[in-house]
């Protein structure tokens, strides 16, 4: 199989975390979406250290998915406190320190 | 004896200082207080006037150096006193007159209940006078100049109730600074010129200075004349200064302010001597002001404001005087000495006319006052012929002297200056005849106030009463004493100079001259307001009967051509400034106010609309990189 089509895959599944950023409001799923773009940079960096034919892009997606996971456990907690305090996990209600 | 000097000073400020800051519990002493310092201060000028007299006439003036004011290097500005001839003589005119008004003022303010300000004031005068005369150096006597200008702007205004007063007061102190201006420009000039501002050193280096710049000096310091002693063209404020109490006029008049000037021309002698234009400056102003002041004077129906007229005048014949050189200084202060006494008792006798009338000061609701006030009709009588020169009196003496001096000046320009003194004679015969006819002669036309009261003529107190004598002895007997020997002329030459003038008439002719207008003038007022009955309602008189009612036009002219014309440079120059400068700093302000306005709403708070922003920038990025490459 051409790994060329992964290179494709990829585009597809940041494209889609992308467009997702930019159109929903709950915190939860655009969260999900920052962790597709991410993933799909992963990929990308696999299959690039495949065609390449040395490790380096594999050891950056390791430490991609390592702060992906601090990310995680920041941002989350961040979601829940909002979501207790306002009751609600939309991102344009908060809007505290706009003018 | 001779460090007594300052103590003249002095007295007068302690009192001003005690009145003013002393408050309430001074109320009942305060007028007492104040007038025995100033009788204080004249006690000190007579005894140093005999201890004067006592030396020779090398040895009479003293110097009295007291401290160094402002010592910078290359500037030194002393604190000094100078009492020689001519001081002396201005220090006993102003204490001794002055004191008289204080007298009088007891009885005149007794029922205003700012009583001891007035004194204070009055005190204030005083020391602001002294200082002017006895200062050593032009900085100290702008010290005192500026003080004149003070007290006189606080007494005119004293009454700030009345708007007129208020107004008046303004007027006078804004005049006075443009002559102000004047006197400072002068020091200046003296400073750059000769390094120094005391009297001795400049005079003595006057000579080496340029032409060019002792006009200057001269032409400024006459200016600065012109403001104090309300010479043509800064002379619209002494008619409005009638709104003080009739004591200060009687001050302002006779015994400091105008004089002022007289005393800067005279005490710069050395100077105008060296400088002919500025002398045939001061001579025309002189001669312009004394007809202009009489022919005011005419057409006056308030009584104060024919006096200021003629007070005007007079000043007019001191300063033709003192522009005539050493052939007229002398006059000039004589004439000045003799105008103290019979100006201060002719304002007076107004007050006391105006006392027993209600306060009315027009002449036309007098009249036939003299059998009601006795006193105040002889002594201000004894004025009247003081002034208009009858044979004897002081007027007499010192006024011939100097149409005798203008004479003199020589040439065609001696024969105008002669003749407008003399016609000036004539005028102040005719008006002030006018003034005597219409308050103490003819028919009674007092008619009730607005608030129905008949007045009833009665006469002053004594304690305005023995001013009024004392003042109408110094009227009668002042120009003789002055005369005898030629004792005045030979007690001031020494420091003024003098030099006998060359006239193409003879003192006899002169004499019978003026005893001819006077008559005239005096015949022409009997057949105007003796012989026939004055109107209550004033005729509506010639075209310059009715310019003269207007002071001449005189602040119609100041109106059009100064005031009008600098509101209207005024309001350019703020249009200028809110177009111009503020249209431009207020311009930039606007747009970027305007700009960032609208840059704001792109920061709309949305996460999205950012993160849209970021990938945009990425995309633009990584196609700008593409593209780079594929040009590459």
């Amino acid at each position: 199989m051409n790994p060329v089509n992964y290179l494709y895959l990829a585009a597809l599944l940041f494209t889609i975390g992308a467009v997702g950023v930019l159109v929903r409001r709950n915190a939860i799923v655009l969260f999900m979406c920052v962790e597709l773009m991410l993933n799909a940079c992963n990929l990308a960096l696999v299959t690039f250290s495949r065609l390449h034919g040395n490790l380096d892009g594999q050891i950056i997606a390791f430490f991609t998915m390592v702060v992906a996971a601090a990310e995680v456990v920041v941002g989350l907690a961040i979601i829940v406190s909002v979501f207790r305090t306002r009751h609600s996990a939309s991102v344009d209600d908060t809007n505290l320190m706009k003018l | 004896m001779d460090n007594l000097i300052p103590v003249l000073v002095a007295v007068p400020l302690l009192g001003a200082a005690l009145l003013l800051c002393g408050g309430r519990r001074l109320d009942r002493v305060g007028h007492l207080l104040g007038t025995l310092l100033a009788f204080a201060s004249f006690g000190v000028g007579l005894a140093l006037f005999f201890s004067m007299l006592g030396r020779a006439t090398d040895q009479r003036p003293i110097h009295d150096h007291l401290f160094t004011w402002i010592p910078v290097n290359g500037f030194q500005a002393e604190v000094g006193f100078q009492l020689d001839q001519l001081s002396m003589t201005f220090v006993l005119l102003i204490t001794g007159v002055g004191s008289l008004i204080h007298l009088y003022s007891i009885g005149y303010m007794a029922h205003d209940e700012k009583r001891r300000r007035f004194f204070g004031y009055l005190n204030l005068f005083l020391a602001a006078m002294l200082l002017l005369v006895l200062a050593d150096n032009y900085l100290l006597l702008y010290v005192g100049w500026e003080g004149v200008g003070l007290a006189s702007y606080l007494l005119i205004g004293f009454w700030q109730h009345k708007p007129s007063a208020a107004t008046a007061a303004k007027k006078a102190f804004l005049v006075n600074r443009v002559g102000d201006v004047g006197l400072s420009i002068a020091v200046m000039l003296m400073f750059t010129t000769f390094g120094t501002f005391a009297f001795t050193p400049v005079f003595a280096h006057a000579s080496q200075a340029t032409q060019a710049t002792l006009t200057g000096i001269g032409l400024m310091l006459l200016l600065a004349a012109c403001g104090k002693s309300a010479q043509v063209p800064l002379q619209s404020w002494l008619g409005d200064a009638m709104e003080g109490p009739t004591p200060v006029s009687a001050l302002i008049h006779a015994a400091t302010m105008v004089t002022a000037g007289v005393y800067l021309i005279t005490r710069s002698s050395a100077i105008f001597n060296l400088a002919p234009t500025a002398q045939l400056a001061t001579v025309v102003v002189g001669a312009v002001t004394l007809l202009f002041g009489a022919i005011i004077g005419c057409a006056k129906d308030d009584i104060k404001k024919a006096l200021a007229g003629s007070t005007m005048s007079q000043i007019g014949y001191m300063v033709l005087a003192a522009g005539l050189g050493p052939i007229g200084y002398v006059f000039a202060i004589m004439h000045l000495v003799t105008h103290g006494f019979f100006k201060a008792g002719l304002f007076l006798g107004a007050g006391s006319v105006m006392h027993g009338m209600n306060d009315e000061v027009d002449m036309r609701k007098y009249g036939g006052l003299r059998k009601y006030m006795p006193l105040t009709f002889v002594t201000f009588g004894l004025g009247y012929l003081a002034i208009i020169g009858f044979p004897g009196l002081s007027g007499f003496f010192s006024k011939d002297k100097i149409i005798e001096a203008a004479f003199a000046h020589g040439g065609t320009e001696g024969w105008i200056l002669g003749t407008c003194a003399m016609v000036g004679a004539a005028v102040t015969a005719f008006y002030m005849t006018r003034v005597m006819l219409m308050t103490f002669f003819g028919e009674r036309r007092w008619v009730d106030d607005a608030e129905g009261n008949q007045p009833h003529p009665h006469e002053s107190p004594a304690v305005m009463g023995i001013p009024m004598v004392i003042l109408a002895f110094g009227s009668v007997l002042a120009g003789g004493l002055f005369s005898i020997n030629s004792s005045f002329v030979n007690w001031l030459s020494p420091v003024t100079g003098y030099e006998e003038g060359h006239s193409p008439l003879s003192t006899t002719e002169v004499t019978t001259g003026t005893m001819v207008v006077l008559v005239l003038g005096v015949g022409v007022a009997w057949l105007m307001y003796g012989r026939r009955p004055v109107p209550a309602v004033p005729p509506l008189g010639s075209l310059l009967t009715r310019a003269a009612r207007r002071d001449l036009l005189q602040d119609d002219f100041n109106h059009v051509v100064l005031v009008s014309g600098g509101s209207h440079l005024t309001r350019f120059l703020v249009y200028l400034e809110g177009r111009g400068l503020d249209g431009l700093v207020n311009g930039i302000a606007a747009l970027v106010g305007g700009t960032s306005g609208r840059v704001r709403r792109v920061q709309n708070g949305y996460v999205r609309s950012y993160a849209l922003s970021m990938f945009g920038g990425a995309l633009v990025l990584v196609a700008t990189t593409l593209l780079m490459r594929a040009v590459a």
